[in-house]
């Protein structure tokens, strides 16, 4: 192993100082006493350590209820976590020493600890918005608050995985609290179906995974990211397809997670069936774990194979960016169309990564940032709109929300506006980086299509915006409403009439347009606090970083510890 | 003190955005106050850069200061900046000293009008715009400018945009102008392409410390003479349109749909003398270009004559003013283009002083008598307006060129630079005058002489302002008292002088057009703005007419204009004189009719091939078929989505064996 690195280091003057570094780590390898970084788990200890004391106390407490305590807890272990994370950052800033700590398990570098403050970001803001939901749907207790650290630390384990077996445990962790999490609404059916089908079709590909690290094992005996790729540099392998199915097999396994089309079929059952709060953070965070494996896997363990896994993100990125949008088109599930979307979006995230660039890199970061808060904020107001037992999902729920609630309304707008990359917003500027990425490295096929797919899906976003400035009261035309008007004006018969309806149930089949154009349903919106102040922050944090750079500028500043 | 040049620009932009934020809600007479103050602040600050620049020498006036850098890309550095010397004071007094006036004369005038802080909103905005014009030190920063007080004017002629005569006014006057904008731009990208630069320091030298440099000091060889044609050229474009000159001057006339003191402020006294103002900055460019000064020479006398023409067969009391606008204009340009350019701004200062009077005067008479604006339905008004017929009196001699009244000398001295450059010219300049004095003294006579007419025809006035805007409005303000009618004021049966806040600008601008002349005297070392002005032009074209010359020309023009002004008084006692006033002229020689069936029919047929073939069939068929195509596609798609776990189990299996396929084909590769 050591004559590889130093092989790698003679190739490749570029790692040398980083190989060497690692190799005297490496051989120290063989002692019993494994030098453990504590700064470096921090997070983990930080996130599943508040899990356990979580359970610890719901299990010692007197069994009652404490309203918001979990949730409370929860956020505040999330908040640990982002500070940890810049704490991180702050310390990364200065620090020389070995990326690889915990014997060679993990990485610490300033892209695991951009993750570390993105998933306490998503944790912290995930936990305020489901407190209300769990309330309202009498589900309170500590479990999915517990879970959801326990996927928080996953997520991080992930991001921060040195080899594909602490990979492998980041996303297990991960994946089985989502799945729970998904099946958590057990009065509902459709929760339950979401979660059994996550459950199989994630071990399906979690299968898939596994047996690909182990292809890449026998391809280049390692696991560790750092030995493949020195193995890789060193070594023209005679028969490269058992790593290449190796490679390929764990980008179905990554790629199932991150919801990239055709491995997507689970996330619109999931995420309709699913608790909507859970949706919002699992939308978030089971991306960003997955993207940054991806990341770590094909641009530290196999960049040397970039030929060969760039044509296959290509044709990822575009069939999920362009599937995505178009099937949200045809969706008048509120949830399912955001579940299409969130398809989509990952698209844009694949065309970054395509890109194989550090450039390309760091638009993944800063994409899947401010992806976070406008899902999470979305899936918020979803949440609310729903009413009691998610009674009402479809698109006609929205309907004169600006005159019902004229704040929601005007977050609502934001966030979607965001997520269709609209100017001033970040969604704007995460699409622009991840676009400019792969022009720079001359993919312009790619980048067109990845502007095509935004001018789709601005019609799904912005027809939701649509339907909420709809007064409420606007008839549909009589074809849709079987009967006859009943004696309306035909002024504002026409008015309701063909516009409103075109728009509103452009593309759409007949059962499902005239879902969309249903009177909205006649609860009385009532935005609880921490839901309020959770929306707040999105919107806040989706226009700060969409007209200003600080953002952008911490996410040019990330580097890898080794770099293509 | 000429850090006081920022509060020039400073005073409107804050009394714009004071009334913009909070204009409704500090309603009438308040919001009208902050305008007046504004720009009454802007003057005072205009006052004392003046003074301080007289206390410096001569050579040592002018100074760069620079507010903020607008744009600096690759190249192009572009600055907000003020650049104060002598040309850019005298047009930044003379704009904020009548604006202030006529914010004034505004209060009275806009009182009950519905949309009374909006218009307060547009004219602090125009006055920001304007000195903004005047006082930028390089082309870009003065066309923001230029193109605000083109945005002000498309705003405040369609002011009762209720009314479908002001809505169609603004557009003309905004697409017309537009015309021009065009010179103007293409002339900017000339003049980056050869100077590299839109700065006027760079572009046509600067006076520093007594020494010119560039082009102002006639450096040889700096620009040749092609270039400077085409620069010239194409800003004079620029200025056609905003100056209203043949064959761009059709939206004057009826810009005048527009509020009086509109049609006073920036249709006769300021907003149209930028063409002027921009044709006597490029002096040192024109000295190079002997081709434009002809064209500007030759379009001011001819747009000077013309309008003459029709300002004879005009009924409307604003038109005929807007036309004798026009001929005045075209005065000026006359000047620069004769190369005498201090006598250009010397008009155009004395033009608005009078030009302004005149339209206050005129505005005063039709709100006595109801929205009139019928010279035919007038007459006798002398007895019941007696200040404002005195003033309107002041300003019909000082136009006509009566000594010595500031028209007078002005009129001359560039009647004097036409005789130098060419006879002919200086013969339709004569001519002119002596129609320019025809034509007033007919308006005079109509409206305030001879027998009394308004009260036969009282009902059938005219749709005009008072209803209009109200009326329009009605649905918004059903509360208000009046709201229908012309205003209380109107609704006497006796016409009246207007109100103090009215009149004082009517005889502060009385007293602006008698003594007028005095700024530029041309005798006993009087000459005030000819010292002002001249270092900034040296490349000016000197007089060289003997004394003797000079008195023989100024005899031959005052005659001219007695006899025109004889003229009219005594054909004009009576009202009807239908052979004075034949249709071509009452047509505006059927101009509008041109341009209408040459430019617009085929400009309006090539729109609806654009909107009705090319945008509803093809690109809209191309939208919706793209539209229906996803909407199919994606309807196909979901057939994938039926819920089966074994179905998307597949889905995830075909797309695996998919990718190793495409591996192996690698690998094999």
């Amino acid at each position: 192993m050591t004559e590889a690195v130093q092989l790698a280091a003679g190739a490749d003057c570029t790692i040398n100082s980083v190989t060497a570094n690692i190799a005297g780590l490496c051989s120290a390898k063989g002692s019993i006493s494994i030098a453990v970084s504590y700064a470096s788990i921090m997070p983990l200890l930080v996130l599943g350590g508040g899990a356990l004391v979580i359970l610890l106390a719901s299990a010692v407490m007197p069994k009652r209820r404490y309203p918001g305590l979990w949730t409370v807890l929860t956020a505040l272990i999330g908040a640990g976590t982002v500070i940890d994370g810049l704490v991180q950052w702050s310390d990364l800033n200065t620090f020389t020493g070995v990326p690889l700590t915990l014997g060679d398990q993990i990485i610490y570098d300033h892209f695991s600890a951009f993750f570390v403050i993105l998933v306490g970001c998503a944790t912290t803001i995930g936990a305020a918005i489901s407190d209300s939901y769990l309330v309202r749907e009498n589900l309170d207790g500590p479990e999915p608050y517990i879970l959801m650290l326990l996927c928080s630390a996953g997520a991080v384990l992930m991001a921060e995985a040195a080899g594909l077996i602490s990979l492998f445990l980041g996303l297990e962790i991960l994946s089985i609290s989502l799945y729970t999490m998904s099946a958590y609404h057990h009065r509902r059916a459709a929760s339950g179906e979401a979660g059994l089908k996550y459950f199989i079709l994630g071990s399906f590909s979690s299968a898939i995974f596994i047996y690909g690290a182990a292809l890449i094992y026998g391809a280049t005996g390692s696991t560790q990211y750092v030995e493949i790729f020195s193995f890789l540099v060193a070594n023209t392998l005679v028969h490269a397809g058992v790593l290449l199915a190796g490679m390929g097999l764990v980008i179905v396994g990554l790629g199932f997670k991150v919801a990239a089309v055709p491995f997507h079929f689970w996330s619109p059952d999931v995420y309709q069936g699913a608790p909507t709060p859970f949706v919002g953070y699992m939308a978030a965070v089971a991306k960003a774990g997955g993207f940054a494996a991806l990341v770590r896997v094909l641009m530290l363990a196999l960049p040397t194979e970039a030929a060969n896994w760039r044509p296959i993100i290509w044709v990822l990125a575009t069939a999920s960016v362009l599937v995505g949008s178009v099937l949200a088109l045809v969706q008048s599930d509120l949830k399912r169309m955001l579940a299409y979307s969130s398809v989509s979006q990952a698209g844009y995230v694949l065309i970054g990564l395509q890109a194989g660039t550090t450039q390309g890199m760091t638009a993944v970061c800063f994409y899947l940032f401010t992806y976070t808060f406008m899902v999470v904020g979305t899936f918020a107001v979803v949440g609310v709109l729903q009413g009691r037992g998610e009674a009402r999902n479809d698109l006609s729920s929205v309907r004169g929300l600006a005159s019902r609630s004229p704040w929601l309304a005007g977050a609502m707008l934001v966030l979607l506006l965001g997520q269709a990359g609209i100017p001033l917003t970040s969604g704007f500027l995460g699409k622009w980086v991840v676009i400019s990425a792969v022009i720079a490295k001359g993919q312009y096929a790619l980048g067109l299509i990845g502007m095509l797919g935004a001018a789709i899906a601005a019609f799904f976003y912005l027809r939701v915006a649509f339907l909420m400035f709809i007064p409420a009261g606007a008839r549909a035309a009589s074809t849709l409403e079987a009967g006859a008007p009943e004696g309306e004006d035909e002024a504002e018969a026409a008015y309701g009439g063909s516009d409103f309806q075109t728009i509103a149930a452009a593309g759409l089949s007949g059962r499902d347009s005239a879902l969309a154009l249903r009177a909205p349903p006649a609860i009385r919106l009532r935005v609880p606090g921490a839901t309020a102040a959770v929306l707040a922050v999105c919107v806040a944090f989706t226009i700060f970083a969409g007209v200003s750079t600080p953002v952008l500028s911490l996410a040019h500043t990330i580097t890898l510890p080794w770099a293509p | 003190m000429v850090n006081a040049a920022y509060a020039i620009v400073a005073f409107p932009l804050l009394g714009f955005i004071i009334n913009l934020v909070s204009g409704r809600r500090l309603a009438e007479p308040t919001a009208g106050w902050v305008g007046a103050l504004a720009a009454a602040g802007s003057f005072v600050s205009a006052l004392i850069v003046w003074v301080t620049m007289l206390g410096r020498p001569a050579t040592g006036r002018v100074s760069d200061l620079t507010i903020f850098t607008w744009f600096p890309v690759a190249g192009l550095h572009v600055n907000a900046g003020i650049l104060v010397d002598p040309l850019s004071m005298t047009m930044a007094l003379f704009v904020t000293g009548v604006s202030t006036a006529i914010h004034l004369y505004s209060i009275g005038y806009m009182h009950r009008d519905p949309g009374f802080d909006r218009f307060f909103v547009y004219l602090n905005l125009f006055l920001f715009s304007m000195v903004v014009l005047v006082l930028a030190d390089n082309f870009l920063f003065s066309f923001l400018g230029w193109e605000g007080v083109g945005f002000c004017s498309y705003g405040l002629v369609g002011f009762w945009f209720q009314r479908q005569t002001a809505a169609v006014a603004a557009k003309k006057a905004f697409v017309t102008n537009r015309v021009g904008d065009v010179g103007f731009l293409l002339a900017m990208f000339l003049m980056f392409a050869h100077f590299s630069s839109l700065n006027y320091s760079s572009v046509l030298g600067t006076l520093s410390h007594g020494q010119a440099t560039g082009l102002l000091a006639g450096a040889p060889g700096a620009i040749n003479g092609t270039t400077a044609t085409a620069i010239t050229l194409l800003l004079f474009l620029g200025a056609v349109g905003k100056s209203a000159q043949i064959p761009l001057y059709i939206w004057l006339p009826d810009a005048m749909e527009g509020p009086t003191p509109i049609s006073a402020l920036i249709h006769a006294a300021t907003m149209v003398t930028a063409g002027v103002y921009l044709m006597a900055r490029v002096a040192p460019l024109l000295h190079y270009a002997h081709t434009t000064s002809w064209v500007v020479a030759c379009v001011g006398a001819g747009t000077a004559l013309l309008a003459a023409t029709i300002a004879c067969g005009q009924d409307d009391i604003k038109k005929a003013l807007a036309y004798s606008t026009v001929s005045q204009l075209g005065y000026m340009f006359l000047a620069v283009g004769a190369g005498d350019y201090v006598d250009g701004v010397f008009h155009m200062l004395t033009h608005a002083f009078f030009k302004a009077l005149l339209f206050l005067a005129a505005g005063a008479v039709i709100h006595a008598l109801a929205d009139r604006q019928n010279m035919k339905e007038m007459g006798g008004l002398r007895k019941y307006l007696p200040i404002t017929a005195a003033t309107f009196g002041v300003g019909w001699l000082a136009i006509s060129g009566i000594p010595p009244l500031a028209g007078f000398w002005s009129k001359d001295a560039v009647l004097s630079s036409a005789w130098q450059m060419n006879k002919i010219l200086w013969a339709i300049g004569v001519f002119t005058a002596g129609l320019t004095a025809y034509y007033m003294s007919r308006q005079f006579a109509l409206v305030f002489t001879g027998q009394a007419r308004w009260n036969e025809a009282r009902p059938a006035a005219m749709p005009n302002h008072g209803a209009g805007g109200a009326g329009g409005a009605g649905g918004a303000e059903a509360g208000e008292a009046g709201t229908g009618l012309p205003a209380p004021a109107h609704a006497q049966d006796r016409p009246r002088d207007p109100t103090w806040t009215m009149s004082v600008p009517l005889v502060v601008l009385a007293i602006a057009a008698v003594l007028g002349g005095g700024i530029n005297f041309p005798a006993w070392h009087m000459d005030f703005l000819s010292r002002f002005l001249g270092p900034l032009f040296p490349t000016a074209t000197a007089i060289t007419i003997s004394t003797g010359t000079k008195w023989a020309l100024s005899v031959v023009t005052t005659a001219v204009a007695l006899t025109g002004l004889a003229l009219g008084l005594s054909v004009w006692k009576t009202a009807v004189h239908p052979r004075l006033e034949p249709s071509f002229l009452r047509r505006a020689w059927y101009f509008d009719d041109l341009v209408s069936a040459v430019v617009s029919g085929p400009l309006r047929l090539a729109a609806a091939g654009l909107a009705f073939v090319i945008d509803r069939r093809v690109v809209d068929g191309l939208v919706n078929g793209t539209a229906r195509a996803l909407g199919l596609s994606g309807r196909a798609l979901r057939r994938l989505q039926n819920g089966y776990l074994r179905t998307y189990a597949l889905g995830i299996g075909v797309g695996l064996v998919v990718l190793l396929a495409y591996l192996t084909f690698r690998v094999g590769n």
